[in-house]
């Protein structure tokens, strides 16, 4: 019978549990690497790797200390500031440097507060997601019988139901859309993902020779399951963790755009960007540049995981 | 076989009575009155409202509601009525589905030529230039969000160079479609296409690609037969589940180039909390996706002769 | 998948005008420029068959055994590998030479190539009918209908049982023995002059493995083609090769008729490989066991390869590079055929 979790999604697909290239005649026999040894030995020579490395410790840093790049207060417009007046392009980190929006406020200082919106959602959901989906998917791979049938069946329901239009039901039921209510719209819907990935890596583990060894050994089924299934079926979890994190930044900013996710006075690139459309025309700079910064991020979070996934799979090497 | 299928068609029921349940209850949990609504700010008399409740059922518990629902939809086809203009649904939905059912057609024929083509290139040439020029325009393509990707593209190309008009017309033609079409199709095309690429790559390697150069094949067919056969599996596997996110995927794109689709009856239904609507079309998508999911287990088969069902 | 190739239906005559050796590979070369440096795959490597002819190449794996076949075959990745120098002789012509097109008329048609696993080096999607008749459809430009009565045919040869039943069969529905026969079916297909083995049995079960080598030295003989025949398994060897070539670091450390080289090695290499083949009589004693690991090609020890390992080793075998010279008898007669690349040949085979 053909595993549901093969015909998932492509990220599923081309995520291969890692296996041990045993055919390398030139590898280093001086030290044996292990595989994650070896994955970072790869990853530290990958430029995308390096590059998204940066580029998400700098999201972060803005995040967590906004006032460090700006002085300029997000909310406070004054109609002084006309949208229309040129961007200075010169003045980096000034107020003025990417112009103002509508209401007179500066487009760089809503551009770095709204920076933490978007990536405690993506953090916040992603952290849910792998937690749940991890622990269910672990169980259902590992115990199989009717527990595997009755998890993967209300994997089953809850895929059933498309992304976007349950979030969107589901953020409906808020009258106050918080970045908390968003988070829980998101990951509502977002486990089944990762429960898929985890049940599929964990089922190919379980029958390697190493865990049968331990088994005979007489190890407990939870020292089985910390110490001998779960680090190696991580590998395909944190990839697909680490793609969907974008995702959800995405989606976040997605849903605010379709008027159901964060709103004013919330801050948030999202907010700007559905506020930006209007102006498209006269003002394009009020949509660019929250996109841009959007995009960027999304884009580092899954350079990231794509660096990753070639640093642990030997067969794409 | 048979039973393979037989068992499959057994176990998509829970699947679909579980979906539909669940967004059966997630509809109704929604706060808000929509038949109180229904009479905007004059308001009812209490009498009236109960009477228009009990014409729609609403005043029964939801577990009834809801059976009652399922057999009506499943014995009748009966997707219940809106209750704000007391249309049925299935007119609801068949007016609006045909155009995204084109939209999604259209945007599925790009993302399955262009993303093939740029994969099988990336693949073939894999490390090289145009493989790494692929590489980044995917990722483009794949961080940058949907919506962003549409006014990107509508301001390129509707207002800066004037090809295409920012709307599509309420009876559009082919050529009109093929802007949103790229828009709601993009990332699916970029996933395709990475997913060609690794697989050929990986493919290439394989001691079989080994034996078909020393048995004397030219090229052409070492490629064409022997890699693309194996490369494919998980390409058509991906394809196949793409279909049904295509149409749950179109409210954006519908929303960006003012299409009346099933994109605008989702936002709508959500706002006026039209439950029968929503539930309805849930139903359909659940089915399409249910259906598609068999069929590419099934063709699966048929690709690759090592999985055998029993 | 109706590509056909109509190539020119005309096998030279066998044998040809051509009279030296059927193949004749001189100084070859081969490199791997890897990521961690270059490495010297194949150092200079000499050897010859004739046609009916069966020669042995034997070492350990990273030896150059494989890679040296797969230049032959013209299989190699290039990149990463190189061909530096070196000459590969097909009936008196330097392959190496030829166009990609002429190489590959060759390929398939007049030499080819027995795997060693058979699961993975056939196509698991297709059928082994359609994977045999393709040899003819391609090569032949033969319809799909009699390519596939061939197959049938060729499948009977290597005695598949039931073999129409069998025809539209997957690789992965045969068992290993029978997948590896239609390996050799594949190759003998187009009745190539020259088949390279590369460990054809190794994968395989030892009872199966006997029946494997004897049906592969049967129809050698049936079609009179010249045989390579990789593997590190000495006791494959003994039986059916004519002479060997024994492969450390990329060279041939020694050559001889193969019962010469079991009674009187040359070359402490191939010694200690001999004697860590476990034998009845010395049951109970310690099994010998060559010490040390087999060298890093990235950084091939300086002098002989052998010197870190070698219970014989001197200082000018850390220093000079021994060649490869004939072998003779104690007082001084021509051993035909015989070869050591040891400085203390002498003392090895005589001591």
């Amino acid at each position: 019978m053909p595993d549901v979790t093969k015909t998932a999604t492509a990220v599923e697909d081309a995520v291969a549990t890692p296996s041990v290239d045993a055919s390398a005649p030139a590898a280093k026999q001086e030290k044996a690497r292990s595989l994650w040894g070896d994955a970072w030995a790869d990853l530290r020579r990958n430029p995308y790797f390096i590059v998204s490395s940066i580029l998400i410790a700098l999201l972060l840093l803005v995040s967590a200390w906004p006032t460090l790049f700006t002085s300029a207060s997000p909310t406070a417009g004054d109609l002084v500031h006309h949208f229309l007046s040129k961007p200075e392009l010169s003045k980096v980190g000034s107020p003025e440097w990417l112009g103002y929006d509508q209401q007179g406020r500066s487009v760089y200082a809503r551009l770095i507060h709204g920076t933490r919106a978007s990536v405690t959602v993506g953090v916040a959901v992603t952290a849910i997601v792998t937690i749940l989906g991890g622990v269910l998917g672990m169980i259902a791979g590992y115990f199989g019988g009717w527990v595997d049938a009755l998890l993967s069946r209300l994997t089953d329901v809850f895929f059933g139901i498309p992304f976007l239009l349950g979030s969107m039901v589901v953020l409906q039921a808020f009258v106050e859309r918080t970045v908390w209510v968003v988070v829980f719209a998101l990951a509502f819907l977002g486990w089944t993902q990762i429960t898929r990935v985890m049940r599929g890596a964990v089922i190919t583990v379980k029958q390697a020779d190493y865990v049968h060894a331990a088994k005979a050994l007489g190890a407990g089924t939870v020292r089985i399951l910390f110490r001998h299934i779960l680090p190696n079926a991580m590998a395909p979890v944190i990839v697909v963790a680490t793609i969907a994190l974008g995702g959800y930044i995405s989606a976040e900013a997605t849903l605010s755009f379709l008027g159901l996710g964060l709103a004013a006075p919330t801050v948030s690139w999202g907010v700007d960007i559905s506020a930006g459309v209007a102006q498209i025309r006269v003002a394009p700079h009020v949509l660019l540049w929250p996109s841009i910064m959007l995009s960027l991020t999304v884009l580092a979070f899954i350079m990231l995981g794509e660096a990753v996934r070639n640093a642990l799979d030997p067969k794409l090497r | 076989m048979g039973r393979y299928v037989a068992r499959r068609l057994l176990q998509m029921i829970p699947v679909f009575l579980g979906t539909t349940l669940l967004i059966f209850l997630m509809v109704h949990s929604l706060p808000g009155d929509p038949v109180l609504a229904m009479f905007g700010d004059k308001g009812a008399d209490p009498a009236t409202l109960a009477a228009k409740r009990h014409e729609l059922g609403l005043d029964r518990s939801l577990p009834v509601q809801y059976v009652t629902y399922m057999r009506d939809m499943i014995l009748h086809l009966d997707f219940g009525t809106q209750i704000r203009n007391g249309l049925p649904v299935t007119d609801v939905l068949g007016g609006a589905f045909p155009i995204t059912l084109q939209l999604a057609a259209l945007a599925f024929a790009i993302e399955l030529v262009f993303g093939i083509g740029l994969g099988i290139i990336g693949g073939l040439r894999a490390g090289r230039l145009a493989d790494n020029l692929i590489l980044i325009f995917t990722l483009l393509i794949i961080s940058i969000p949907v919506f962003v990707l549409g006014y990107i593209i509508k301001m390129v190309f509707a207002f800066n160079l004037g090809w295409i008009a920012p709307n599509v017309s309420t009876e559009p033609v082919l050529s009109e479609m093929i802007a949103p079409a790229i828009v709601l199709g993009g990332l699916s095309l970029a996933y395709v296409a990475r997913l060609t690429r690794t697989s050929m790559a990986e493919n290439l390697r394989a001691d079989y690609m080994r034996t078909a150069v020393a048995k004397g094949l030219p090229r052409r067919r070492v490629i064409g037969v022997h890699l693309m056969r194996n490369s494919m599996i998980p390409v058509v596997t991906f394809l196949g589940t793409d279909i049904g996110a295509l149409m749950g995927g179109a409210v954006v794109t519908e929303a960006i180039f003012n299409i009346h689709g099933v994109g605008g009856v989702i936002a709508d239904s959500i706002s006026r909390r039209e439950g029968a609507t929503l539930v309805g079309l849930v139903t359909i998508l659940v089915i399409v996706y249910l259906v598609t999911s068999l069929l590419i287990d099934l063709l699966y088969a048929v690709l690759d002769p090592r999985i055998r069902y029993a | 998948m109706s590509i056909t190739d109509k190539t020119a239906a005309v096998p030279a005559p066998r044998g040809g005008d051509h009279t030296g050796p059927l193949l004749e590979v001189k100084d070859l070369h081969v490199e791997f420029h890897t990521r961690d440096g270059v490495a010297k795959a194949v150092n200079g490597v000499n050897y010859s068959v004739n046609a009916g002819e069966t020669l042995a190449v034997l070492g350990e794996s990273g030896s150059g055994k494989s890679v040296t076949a797969q230049a032959v075959m013209g299989i190699l990745d290039m990149p990463p590998g190189k061909i530096p120098q070196g000459e590969i002789l097909f009936r008196g012509e330097d392959m190496l030479k030829m166009s990609e097109e002429e190489r590959r008329k060759i390929r398939g048609r007049k030499i080819a190539m027995i795997f060693q696993d058979a699961l993975s080096s056939l196509n698991p999607v297709l059928n082994v009918g359609y994977q045999l008749g393709e040899m003819f459809r391609v090569h032949h430009g033969m319809s799909k209908k009699d390519a596939k009565v061939k197959a049938i045919e060729l499948m009977d040869k290597v005695k598949i049982p039931a073999a129409k039943a069998r025809v539209n069969d997957y690789p992965h529905q045969f068992s290993g023995g029978m997948r590896q026969r239609i390996m050799i079916a594949m190759a003998l297909a187009l009745e190539p002059d020259l088949i390279i083995a590369d460990e054809p049995t190794t994968a395989l079960d030892v009872t199966v493995q006997a029946q494997v080598m004897d049906l592969l030295a049967e129809l050698q003989q049936e079609y009179n083609m010249g045989l390579i025949l990789i593997t590190h398994d000495l006791g494959v060897v003994a039986d059916v090769a004519d002479k060997i070539a024994v492969m450390y670091a990329g060279r041939i450390v020694e050559q001889a008729p193969v019962h010469e080289l079991y009674k009187r090695p040359a070359h402490p290499y191939t010694r200690g490989l001999l004697d860590s083949i476990p034998r009845l009589d010395q049951k109970g004693q310690e099994l010998y066991a060559i010490k040390g690991l087999p060298p890093n090609l990235l950084k091939v020890p300086t002098g002989c390869a052998f010197n870190p390992r070698c219970p014989k080793a001197d200082d000018i075998c850390r220093t000079e590079i021994p060649a490869l010279v004939p072998v003779t008898e104690q007082d001084g007669a021509d051993l035909p055929g015989r070869k050591s690349a040891c400085h203390f040949w002498k003392e090895t085979i005589h001591g």
